[in-house]
């Protein structure tokens, strides 16, 4: 018969460490989906799927078992991420002058005519990754979350550990950090 | 440039990219490995802390009985010394039997 969730978190804290096993196999795909969002290399996603599941053995204490284990694991995923953009901040000073044929292409359609550009096309999915990658961590989480995933601020005050309020201002900054690099972008490739 | 159409449209082109879910062949196992690698050598430490913190008390209780020692020398022949009083007690019997008749 299939352990039940607590029952299998019961165990673990009891020192059973082979009880993790399911719990890794069920939840990592929305581990590796949220990694993907903030790193790009293969080895930096996993790197990052590997310190959540660290983490959450290390953490699972801390686990009270009033929520879904699922919103626990989503939590400390995020807060990694965030981790993983702190200590990896680079690139967010390079130029534009690097965009490549169909990013450019891409950017000229939109401008000659905005409704041409299609956002499923490749070079845009390349293009906002650029922009994404040029943002500072805090303001890359919350577009993220916000903009991209579609989250209400409170679930992103939840999963963050900041007040509704900072997440709101930090909301604020963050689309005006991209306006910024967007107008950058522009007039690097047209002035 | 309209900059916030712009700003719109690469954000639809971010939600229309899905994320890639997979997760690299025998992940868990991986995991499941790493813990257990970890969990031994914590073992150890344990044991390596307490043995520590047991030497120190030992070096310490030492030192105060050394300066203790050092602080209180014997005392002159004919005092009270606590092991000839342990042994005339323990010999206490014998030596009563000795004298008897």
């Amino acid at each position: 018969m299939e352990r039940t969730e607590a029952e299998l978190i019961a165990a673990v804290l009891k020192g059973d460490a082979a009880s993790f096993e399911p719990l890794v196999k069920k939840y990592s795909p929305r581990v590796f989906a949220a990694a993907h969002r903030y790193a790009r290399r293969e080895s930096e996603i996993e790197d990052i799927a590997q310190e959540v599941w660290l983490k959450a053995f290390d953490k699972l204490r801390s686990y009270r078992g009033d929520a879904p284990f699922e919103h626990w694991l989503m939590r400390l995923t995020v807060r990694t991420c965030y981790d993983f953009l702190r200590a990896h901040q680079r690139n967010r000073e390079s130029s534009f002058s690097d965009l490549t044929e169909p990013e450019s292409d891409w950017l000229e359609r939109f401008v000659a005519e905005q409704d041409t550009a299609s956002e499923n096309a490749d070079a845009a999915k390349a293009l906002i990754n650029r922009v994404l990658e040029k943002l500072s961590p805090s303001a890359r989480v919350v577009i993220t979350l916000l903009e991209i995933e579609d989250r209400p601020v409170k679930e992103i005050a939840r999963l963050t550990g900041w007040s509704v309020p900072l997440v709101k201002v930090r909301a604020f900054r963050a689309r005006a950090e991209m306006r910024k690099i967007l107008e950058k972008m522009a007039k690097e490739k047209y002035l | 440039m309209n900059l916030a159409e712009l700003q719109n449209k690469l954000i639809a082109a971010a939600r229309a990219d899905v994320p890639d879910d997979r997760v690299p062949y025998a992940f868990e196992k991986r995991i499941t490995a790493l813990l257990a690698s970890r969990v031994a050598p914590q073992n150890l430490e344990l044991w390596v802390r307490g043995l520590w913190r047991a030497a120190v008390s030992c070096v310490v209780i030492s030192l105060l009985l050394g300066a203790w020692a050092f602080l209180n020398p014997a005392q002159p022949a004919g005092a009270d010394d606590l092991s000839q009083n342990f042994v005339t007690t323990l010999l206490a019997s014998v030596d009563q039997n000795d004298t008897m008749p």
